[in-house]
């Protein structure tokens, strides 16, 4: 499982990761082996150019955001807390979460933070606000090429004008949040 | 239009099944050897001008005709042309094709001609004999469904195909027989001689799978992947347990006793027989690959050689009685991987469509045979015992499938739900396989004929009823599964891009299970394999192998040309003139509006990724043009943030890091430098320039690299003046009519001429044409260097503009590619 001696993965290490982000131990290794068979340069960090190198992603549409989302704002490598830390998002919502008891702060893959994520794709700068432009990159990034930009203008404009209660032209993450629950969350 | 093409084309069908009728009959009918002049028989139209009527002159004849001599090709051929007019008569109306399997209306169709012929007394050609069908027909269908089979998820799945191909035949096969042995027993149906053996020999006929049938149905009914895959691997793998089974109860059939140790050695046989063929598979499918390492001179040859080593592998597999399709499926996927390294582009173009056509002919002329020899044999028909059949197929499918998946849903990663079951169970069509097995059935078993018509009956119920009626009950279980509520457009959008998220994150954790085989498979692949099987045996990323496979290196040259980005001007502007207009009172959206707005979004935005490019329709070649959408996407934009202003840099180790290699070392350490796509090229480009195939990555890599700087301001685009953006793109117009010798400029190394290898292997115009525009580029850069980043698309913070060039965030782009 990629046993490169200077990174190997430690056992207070899972145990840290796993408090934090509620994965289970087996899942833990398998994806630290994911990590290390993707960090080619096999310095313990990821780089993006080692996510780009994923096929699937590169014909994800929204793969550069995704990529995006591993790093924290001005880094360009990631670690392997920080690649557990983006994953757990994702991580399925159990019913019995142990750590609903002892953390005060919500866990990683609540359902806030799975929204808050998602807002992140959108919101580029990082203002808390989707603008109708960062609406219309994302929307132009998910469709194909036969759209024209004055559709794709208005279907922002509606987007917007569905979503912004407070008459900013934009939508903050409070208002991002009260669009109807989607299906995906829970599937992984 | 339509109509009247639709009516041409039923003329030209009834012409051509005239004319093919005609010829038939003519193989009846004993012609005269003569010499000179043939005798025509009398149904006959006119063919031509006929020959001389009396002999008695002995006179040159100045126009003859030899039918028998060219009887069996032109025949053969006449049959193939009809089948593919049909198939073309079929797209004609759309919606047919929509509701009715391409595999019925074949059947009716030849069911039509059975028909005529039939009443013309004539029987079907000679060709359609077992012999025919397993040597020439079949093969390509497998070749077909083995070379374009995704075999991440089959590998991912194969316990699963295993489980399901082995023991559910199995179950099957003697389930059915059991019962119909039961059936016998009872007086009423007449059909008490038949023993427990020859019920299960034609168990094992009838519960096959079938590939060609079933693939044919679930190509329209979009199943999901897993099952997809679970039915296809299991069509294509039970062959192994048919064929076992049937030799063994064929065998046993003759026997008066059977023993214990026959069972024994039937279990014996069955691996020898998978195993066997699989086997032969992988050493035909290394020895295909080794070949066309050395086939660089011969490119035009190179397809044949991946044909001749799988009919090879399917042949040798035959003159041992083991599994001959397991055998080609398996070469097929070996093969695949190192040979389309290995040959050229063209050729893997071209082996891809032979191998579609053949398999499409192939089918084609199966399901149409079907129909003709169904009107054209001698049936025996009764009644019990076929509907009990057909009875005890579904039911044991069914309970096969309910039992097979309770017991192996804990081992899978994604269980299987009940809609799930049940397209497994109702999508298990029988089909041409089961046909010519029965008709292989030899002579001493008593009721061969029932059991032809029993096979018949089984394969036209399960293809016209099951086929015909699967889809509109897999739309019905869907429909009630998803009630998202679609009111907003809103909800639509976040929906979608939730569910790109979860992909991608998905495709990012990689496989779960079997990970740890996989790594080791691909450490050895790279280690060993590769080293003798692939010409030029660099370590290659998966990227570059997904550029090659969708072909695009010919498509981001057409893209790198002028008109690829003026065309793209007007969207800036428009983009920017819909900013300012952002004060606008707010317009109210008609509910057509809105009704508009979800269509056009759910007809166009993308779909989620099928992990699998192969993975549509059997008819097409893989549909990949949204991926390529994509792709293009990304490098027009990657291309145009590299433009303006950019290559004032270097900080070298920083952006070094951005490559694929650590900083300082060379390229030899850990790619073997390969042909460089320029020639003539020295040290500074060598040492960033890769070797075309990894510098397609590397492509990527940069627009990585770029890509996520976090953006600081958006409001570039405020900041920007229309008449920049224009004359921006006009200086491009004006540049790129430049040539530009080769230069080795200095800031290549920091700048990453990566760009440039995205095109393909054909190296000197590239070069050049890569070169001047770098050079362009660079020149750009210099008169404007104060410039803001290029507007509306690549916002960036300020000061990382001079820090590395890479840092440019150039995928959000709006505009039209």
């Amino acid at each position: 499982m990629g046993s490169r001696a200077s990174t190997l993965l430690r056992e207070e290490e899972i145990e840290e990761i796993k408090k934090e982000t509620g994965f289970s131990h087996s899942q833990i290794t398998r994806l630290y082996s994911r990590f290390t068979s993707l960090d080619k340069g096999e310095n313990g960090t990821l780089s993006r150019e080692d996510f780009q190198r994923i096929p699937e992603l590169a014909i994800n549409p929204l793969g550069d955001r995704i990529i995006n989302a591993f790093f924290p704002e001005g880094e360009d490598q990631v670690n392997f807390r920080g690649f557990m830390r983006t994953l757990a998002h994702f991580r399925p919502i159990e019913d019995n979460e142990k750590n609903k008891n002892s953390s005060a702060s919500e866990p990683l893959n609540s359902r806030t933070n799975k929204l808050l994520f998602a807002f992140r794709l959108y919101d580029l700068d990082r203002d808390d606000k989707i603008s109708r432009d960062e609406l219309l990159q994302v929307l132009r990034m998910m469709v194909g090429v036969n759209i024209s930009d004055e559709q794709l203008g208005s279907i922002a404009d509606r987007t917007i004008q569905e979503a912004d209660t407070n008459g900013d032209n934009s939508i903050s993450f409070n208002e991002f949040i009260k669009v109807p629950p989607v299906d995906g969350e829970q599937d992984y | 239009m339509d109509f009247t093409f639709s009516r041409r084309t039923g003329v030209l069908l009834i012409i051509w099944i005239v004319f093919s009728v005609l010829p038939c009959c003519n193989g009846e009918v004993p012609s005269k050897p003569t010499s000179g002049v043939t005798i025509v028989p009398p149904i006959k139209p006119d063919n031509g001008p006929q020959a001389y009527p009396d002999a008695e002159k002995a006179n040159l004849p100045v126009f003859t005709m030899d039918y028998p001599r060219i009887q069996i090709p032109f025949e053969v051929t006449l049959w193939v042309l009809l089948a593919s007019f049909a198939k073309i008569g079929f797209h004609v109306y759309h919606k047919i094709t929509v509701w009715v399997p391409e595999s019925c209306l074949l059947i009716s169709i030849g069911l039509i001609v059975g028909a005529i012929m039939h009443s013309v007394n004539e029987e079907p050609p000679a060709v359609l004999t077992s012999n025919v069908f397993f040597l020439y027909m079949l093969p390509p269908i497998v070749l077909d469904s083995g070379y374009f089979m995704p075999t991440r998820p089959f590998f991912e799945n194969i316990g699963t195909v295993l489980w399901f191909a082995v023991v559910g035949t199995l179950w099957n096969s003697i389930g059915i027989g059991m019962s119909l042995f039961a059936i016998c027993q009872i007086e009423a149906f007449g059909v008490q001689d038949i023993n427990l053996q020859e019920n299960l020999l034609f168990a094992s006929i009838i519960s096959a799978v079938d590939p060609v049938a079933v693939l044919n149905v679930f190509e329209d009914v979009s199943v999901n992947e897993q099952l997809y895959i679970v039915v296809f691997g299991e069509c294509l793998f039970n062959d192994a347990v048919t064929v076992v089974l049937y030799n063994m109860f064929n065998f046993v059939a003759e026997m008066p006793v059977v023993e214990p140790v026959d069972v024994f050695l039937g279990v014996a046989r069955f691996f020898v027989v998978g195993l066997g063929g699989m086997g032969f598979g992988i050493l035909f499918g290394f020895v295909a690959a080794f070949t066309t390492r050395f086939t660089s001179k011969v490119r035009e040859i190179e397809p044949l050689f991946i044909f001749m080593y799988s009919y090879l592998a399917y042949l040798v597999a035959e003159l041992f009685a083991i599994s001959s399709i397991m055998a080609i499926v398996t070469c097929a996927l070996t093969m695949k991987y190192y040979v389309e390294e290995n040959v050229s582009q063209r050729s893997c173009t071209t082996i891809r469509h032979v191998v579609k056509m053949l398999g499409s002919i192939s089918e084609t002329l199966i399901f149409f045979f079907l129909g003709v020899v169904t009107i054209t044999t001698e049936h025996e028909w009764n009644w019990g015992y076929i509907l009990f059949t057909l009875l005890f197929a579904f039911v044991w499918r069914g309970l096969g499938v309910l039992v097979l998946t309770q017991i192996i849903n804990p081992f899978r990663t994604i269980p299987f739900n009940l809609k799930d079951q049940f397209g497994l169970a109702y999508g298990g069509l029988r089909g041409a396989i089961s046909f010519a097995l029965a008709f292989t059935l030899p002579d001493n078993i008593g009721r061969r004929q029932l059991f032809i018509t029993a096979t018949i009956a089984i394969i036209l119920f399960t293809v016209f009823l099951q086929g015909i009626s699967i889809r509109p009950l897999i739309e019905l279980i869907n429909v009630r599964r998803t009630n998202r509520n679609l009111d907003t457009i809103n909800a639509e959008i976040h929906c979608r891009l939730m569910e790109h998220t979860i992909a991608g994150i998905e495709d990012l954790c990689g496989q779960w299970s079997h990970f740890y085989w996989k790594d080791k498979f691909m450490k050895f692949n790279n280690r060993i394999l590769r080293r003798i099987l692939i010409r030029d045996s660099r370590a290659e990323s998966s990227i570059v192998a997904l550029y090659k496979k969708l072909e695009l290196q010919n498509a981001m040259e057409i893209l790198d040309t002028v008109s690829g980005d003026i065309s793209a001007a007007p969207s800036i502007v428009s983009l920017y003139e819909e900013k300012k207009n952002a004060g606008k009172p707010k317009k109210m959206f008609l509910a057509a509006d809105l009704r508009n707005m979800h269509d056009i979004l759910s007809k166009n935005m993308y779909k989620i990724r099928q992990r699998t490019v192969a993975f549509t329709g059997k008819h097409a070649l893989p549909n990949d043009t949204q991926t390529k959408e994509i792709l293009i996407r990304r490098h027009a934009s990657i291309r145009r943030s590299l433009r303006p202003g950019s290559f004032q840099t270097t900080k070298v180790p920083k952006s070094h890091k951005y490559f694929s290699l650590p900083a300082g070392q060379s390229l030899d350490s850990k790619f073997p430098p390969g042909r460089q796509s320029f020639t003539g090229d020295q040290e500074t480009m060598s040492e960033v320039a890769y070797p075309t195939r990894r510098s397609r990555f590397s492509q990527p890599t940069r627009s990585s690299s770029r890509a996520m700087m976090p953006l600081r301001r958006l409001d570039t685009l405020k900041e920007a003046s229309s008449i920049d953006i224009l004359d921006e793109i006009k200086d491009d117009g004006a540049k790129v009519g430049r040539s530009v010798p080769r230069t080795n400029s200095s800031s290549s190394d920091s700048r990453l001429p990566a760009r440039r290898h995205f095109h393909s292997s054909s190296d000197n115009d590239n070069g050049s044409s890569d070169n001047f525009r770098n050079v362009h580029h660079e020149a750009e850069g210099e008169e404007q260097p104060p410039s803001p980043p290029p507007p509306a698309w690549a916002v960036e913070p300020r000061d990382n503009t001079v820090r590395n060039p890479l840092l440019r965030r150039p995928q959000w782009n709006p505009k039209k590619m």
